[in-house]
């Protein structure tokens, strides 16, 4: 077998092990499934009332769905890093490490089964938004790439987040950290406001802030903009599409050889 | 014979300047063929460190270290294949199966589809796992888990076995069941690498034994060679009254191989000896013949902690297993505290 074929093969390995977990770790299912559904309600409910057609052109419902998809992708990439971490803590990287399999593959295996989470929280996000009154109003064409596009992201995301979790080897630390950075970078953006309506410096970097591209990019694929209200006149927001595949692009280049030279070095202590 | 395991001046420190901990520090250690050496040392001493080096997972600042004429730095790629490892806590998937973590190892190990799902139900057969091996490994006993995590290194029968202490924290059952797998496997012809932190596991299990201590090898040799050395069992016997301390030490003077030593505070008398439980059997008839009051007599085996105290003249540090291989009177006692 070629060097290829041995790393495809042990990724689709590590991939399943990843994946029987899913099914078989409640938390974890919870994590993937009720937490989303709870966005989508706080925020239709909670926000809806406050903000309205007369700021984004749309139902805000409308608005806000790409917005919290995008959130929730992007927090769900976290889990890449924190179950690396947990494996090098229990000495699962340690046992890998030993084994005459590809040094890319756990990374590999990881990143993709963590794309089926995202991928099972966005279709129960997006039922859970069809009941709250959310629509595709594009043709089902865009609307899937409107969630691949969504996926592509977040799995670069997730190359970042496996070099956190290899460097930093605690779960709970990842998370933490993780979250600190990600609850700004998915605020200061278009994902539940429209950024004309924040201060200057946070609004320069909620339009060249990647989430918000992802998040325009999947409104327009959704068809769920209003022409009367054109995205704000800088690059990024006008080309939404490109410039979210020029991040995740320019992510995955510097960080999947970086995350796997920093696992071909770890090991537990 | 050609040794299957060869490390020359290994060296590893962690962190740098003043703070820098030298976890291996010129460590020199070969395995023959075949043969199983033991690598005992004190929490500290460099054991896991040494165990990493060799089996790829950590690079030393310098020295070298050649499986099966392999070197470890220049091809680990090809070193992994040619070893299993099984380390200090049980590496195995809470979440998976007994047969689902053995039989993702195997497909790692690219042995095919079918050969891994094989070779997985007869190691799982060989470890007594057979009923749990399709329930979740959450509900594993701590010896199962180790008992599977030791099968996870075997699937590809490798020819050499490194074992990170294999028995640490387990009850003296499972201790005694993991003495015996590991002993049936080395019967095989097997090369095995094993840390531990009794002198009494090394015994059991090793043809030599390699005592380390701040990352290098102090003493090396068979383990009787090394019993020897610190000297050998001993009986002990506490009197009950400090006044027969005198008549105590006469009844079992020529008893032993050497003079009996008294302890007054401890009211104890101690004397090396050679022959096993047969030698407590006439200390006891002689004790009892010159009407000594005994309140503790025993059988002792010498422990690590002997071992560092003749060889470094300090106790070995103190390890975080609270029980050693404590098996009563006449066993050896654990390390101790």
């Amino acid at each position: 077998m070629t060097t290829l074929s041995h790393t495809v093969a042990d990724a689709v390995t590590v991939t399943r092990r990843n994946l029987i977990k899913i099914r078989r770790v409640p938390d974890l299912l919870v994590f993937t499934t009720l937490q989303p559904i709870m966005f989508v309600l706080l925020f239709a409910y909670v926000f809806g009332g406050a903000i309205g057609e007369q700021d984004t052109g749309i139902d805000y419902k409308e608005f806000l769905i790409a917005g919290i998809f995008a959130q929730t992708v992007v927090f769900g990439s976290t889990f890449t890093g924190y179950s690396l971490a947990e494996d090098l803590q229990k000495g699962f990287v340690d046992r890998f490490r030993t084994l005459p399999m590809s040094p890319a593959a756990v990374l590999l295996g990881r990143t993709a089964s963590d794309v089926v989470n995202n991928a099972i929280s966005l279709v129960v996000m997006g039922l859970s938004g069809l009941v709250v009154g959310w629509r595709i109003r594009s043709n089902p064409l865009d609307a899937v790439l409107g969630f691949l596009l969504l996926l592509v992201f977040a799995y670069a995301v997730s190359w970042i987040m496996a070099l956190v979790g290899l460097l930093v080897r605690t779960p709970e630390v990842v998370n933490n950290a993780a979250f600190i950075v990600i609850f700004p970078l998915t605020f200061i953006a278009n994902t539940f406001v429209s950024p004309e309506t924040l201060p200057g410096p946070l609004r320069t970097f909620a339009y060249w802030n990647p989430v918000s591209s992802v998040t325009q990019a999947a409104r327009e694929l959704f068809g769920n903009t209003n022409p009367q209200f054109p995205p704000p006149e800088v690059w990024p927001l006008q080309h939404p599409v490109v410039y979210s595949l020029l991040w995740a692009l320019a992510v995955l280049l510097v960080f999947v050889p970086l995350s796997v030279r920093q696992y071909q070095r770890t090991t537990s202590r | 014979m050609s040794d299957a395991v060869q490390a020359e001046g290994l060296a590893k420190a962690y962190g740098s300047g003043d703070d820098a901990v030298r976890a291996l520090d010129g460590l020199d250690l070969r395995v023959a063929e075949g043969t199983v050496v033991g690598l005992l040392g004190p929490n500290g001493a460099g054991k896991t460190t040494t165990i990493k080096v060799l089996t790829t997972l950590l690079r030393p600042d310098s020295g070298s270290a050649r499986v099966l004429g392999t070197d470890v730095l220049a091809d680990p790629a090809r070193v992994r294949g040619t070893i299993g490892v099984s380390g200090q806590y049980a590496a195995v998937d809470e979440y998976l199966t007994g047969f689902e973590n053995l039989d993702m190892v195997g497909r790692l190990y690219h042995l095919g589809a079918r050969a891994a799902r094989e070779r997985s139900r007869e190691l799982l057969d060989q470890f007594d796992l057979t009923d749990a091996a399709d329930r979740q490994v959450k509900g594993y006993s701590g010896g199962m888990r180790r008992r599977l995590d030791l099968a996870g290194a075997l699937v590809a029968r490798p020819p050499v076995l490194f074992l990170d202490e294999p028995t640490t924290g387990l009850d003296p059952r499972s201790r005694l069941g993991m003495w015996k797998v590991i002993d049936d496997l080395v019967r095989e012809g097997t090369t095995l690498l094993l840390t531990t932190q009794y002198l009494e596991e090394a015994d059991q299990l090793a043809d030599r034994v390699a005592v380390i201590d701040h990352g290098r090898v102090i003493a090396e040799g068979t383990a009787d060679e090394l019993k020897e050395q610190v000297g050998g069992e001993r009986v002990e016997v506490v009197v009950e009254d400090a006044g027969s301390l005198g008549a105590a030490r006469e009844a079992l003077a020529g008893l032993g191989r050497g003079e009996a030593v008294v302890d007054e505070r401890a009211r104890r008398v101690t004397i090396p000896v050679s022959g096993g439980a047969s030698v407590l059997v006439e200390a006891v008839r002689r004790l009892d013949a010159e009407g000594v009051g005994v309140s503790d007599l025993g059988l002792r085996r010498p422990t690590l902690d002997d071992v560092f105290l003749t060889l470094t003249g300090r106790a070995a540090e103190e390890p975080d297993e609270p029980d050693g291989p404590d098996a009563g009177r006449t066993e050896a006692q654990g390390v101790a505290r």
